[in-house]
């Protein structure tokens, strides 16, 4: 089966920062990929690009086949490519449910459509009762849900994650945990940015390793937890075995 | 379905029927003509203030050059009525025209700035297009273009001492930009104006295009400022560069919007109900001194309203489940 989203030769320099060197890997219609690697690895780079938001400088991203890259970031999200944040970016003048519809307006042209729409994807989401409140006075774990609510009002086929379960208690990281299970449920690809080993290697089936901008090693969670080049990256030689 | 935009919108219809009957039943009892000019001027400068607020408020990129629309609207129904015999009431949407597309013109280049950029870029144009039609002999230079009286008439939107008419002309311009901001407001576009202006990066990835929000928004709004401009044209029957494409009047349709309450359906009309009855009033009781006292007396209450309401006037009137809207 061909794969659904496919990374291949992907470079980007920042002047003279090489963000991304040559990075290839397939993304399967239904998983859920990390891609994780130390600070500075280029993951956030590499998800821009899959985004659109920046242009690889060479290499390609096909989403189904077509070429994605250089198209921009609406033509990607019209394509079914949708994000989320690093840093929160919620619409703050709006409410919860305009935010979504925002996103749901991607798909429908009308207002009520639009509306209707959002509504289901708050519900899907829990985000129901906190509807009517303004976006910026939600808690920061809501806010990432909101992000997610707002993405997947766009009916994307690939959802990217940039750090969403970062700097939440283990109890909300837990109950986001669930929220990306419940999406991949419906069918949707996930690709997810973390740092943090021990939240993404329990949810994910795949992980691509990144480190200095290049890709270390791609393998399910067991394999990568026990690959020295790994360890090396992430703690150093001296814990190389 | 039942959610707090629901609410609002049925609220705003009903506000929106209420103050029409009570505008259009306002001047009846006023028998004195500088009070009728005094209302004509204030809802007049409500719809233009409203058209600034699609572009400046609701889309969030602040122009300071709408003089531009404002004048090019006058000239352009002023010239096709005396040089081409189109009656003005036929001309105003001839300006409407003219104006948006300067519009979208002025937005191709000036877009690809964003912020304090775009607006300084505003300011700029705004004052090319007043210099060039105060060089220009075809449109009167800077003498100006009278418009010649032929007796009273709806399609010339000519009346000779009467101001009723114009009240219901300048009425029906303000409620035609009032709809058009409540209709917007709650449809795609309205969405993707607010999305661009609270966030660009997060509007575009969730498939909005900034780039064509922003010009629609442009085109409406220039094309409204434009049509006010026709009627004031119509309404004080001359008009040269500088009663009509001056920077300062650039200023004057956005303080109302800015004063009242940006981005929302009242801030305009409360701004210009504030303001212009502010300006007049001490302008004709302060204002002969020639010490500026009248100008110090309106400046200062505009930094009053401003430093009490940050969010604008209509702030005062805010409901509980309004607060994302003025937040």
């Amino acid at each position: 089966m061909p794969a659904l989203l496919e990374i291949s030769h992907v470079s980007k320099r920042f002047g003279g920062v090489a963000a991304n060197v040559d990075i290839s890997f397939d993304v399967q219609q239904g998983e859920i990929l990390g891609l994780i690697g130390p600070n500075g690895a280029g993951k956030t780079s590499l998800f821009n690009s899959i985004a659109g938001e920046v242009t690889p400088d060479s290499g390609e991203i096909r989403l189904d086949g077509v070429k994605l890259s250089g198209l921009g970031p609406v033509a990607c999200a019209q394509r079914g490519v949708a994000r989320t944040f690093q840093v929160v970016r919620s619409f703050d003048s709006m409410t919860v449910l305009e935010n979504v519809m925002v996103g749901a307006f991607a798909k429908h042209a009308s207002s009520t459509a639009a509306m209707k729409a959002a509504v289901d994807v708050l519900e899907f989401c829990g985000l129901s009762p906190r509807m009517d409140r303004p976006a910026w006075s939600l808690s920061p774990p809501e806010k990432r849900r909101l992000e997610v609510a707002r993405a997947l009002a766009t009916e994307p086929r690939v959802l990217l994650l940039d750090e969403m379960l970062t700097g939440l208690t283990p109890t909300e990281a837990q109950s986001g945990v669930q929220l990306i299970r419940d999406v991949q449920a419906r069918g949707i690809t996930i690709v997810m940015v973390e740092h943090v080993m021990e939240i993404v290697l329990p949810l994910v089936g795949r992980a691509v390793v990144l480190n200095l901008g290049q890709v270390l090693t791609i393998g399910t969670p067991a394999e990568i937890v026990k690959n020295p080049d790994v360890i090396r990256a992430y703690l150093g030689d001296r814990y190389a075995a | 379905m039942d959610n707090a935009i629901l609410r609002r919108r049925k609220r705003e219809v009903l506000g929106g029927v209420i103050v029409l009957a009570a505008l259009a039943l306002l001047p009846l009892p006023i028998k004195d003509v500088y009070t009728q000019n005094l209302i004509i001027i204030t809802v007049l400068f409500a719809g233009l203030a409203q058209a600034w607020n699609i572009l400046g408020g609701y889309c969030g990129q602040i122009s300071l050059g709408h003089a531009l629309y404002f004048g090019v609207g006058g000239y352009v129904s002023t010239l096709l009525y005396l040089k081409a015999g189109l009656p003005p009431s036929l001309g105003l949407f001839a300006a409407f025209g003219v104006s948006g597309m300067l519009a979208l013109l002025v937005g191709w280049p000036c877009f690809r700035l964003s912020g304090h950029y775009y607006a300084i870029a505003t300011v700029v144009v705004g004052e090319i297009g007043y210099l060039l039609f105060l060089n220009w002999d075809f449109v009167g230079g800077a003498t100006g273009v009278f418009i010649p009286f032929h007796g009273e008439s709806w399609a010339q939107l000519q009346f000779k001492t009467a101001k009723l008419p114009y009240h219901y002309v300048v009425l029906a311009f303000a409620a035609a930009t009032w709809l058009t901001a409540f209709l917007l407001e709650g449809s795609r576009w309205g969405f993707a104006w607010r999305a661009v202006k609270d966030d660009v990066t997060a509007a575009r990835s969730l498939g909005v295009n900034i780039f064509s929000s922003k010009m629609a928004a442009a085109a409406l709004s220039g094309g409204f400022t434009g049509m006010g401009g026709a009627i004031y044209a119509q309404y004080v029957g001359y008009i040269d560069p500088d009663s009509v494409l001056a920077g300062h009047f650039s200023i004057l349709i956005a303080l109302p919007a800015v004063l009242g309450g940006v981005s929302t359906l009242w801030g305009p009309l409360i701004g210009a109900a504030v303001l212009m009855p502010a300006s007049e009033l001490s302008r004709s009781y302060l204002g002969g001194s020639g010490r500026g006292v009248d100008l110090m007396l309106y400046g200062g209450l505009i930094v009053i309203g401003a430093l009490a309401r940050p969010q604008g006037l209509v702030s005062l009137f805010g409901r509980k489940d309004d607060h994302a809207r003025i937040a």
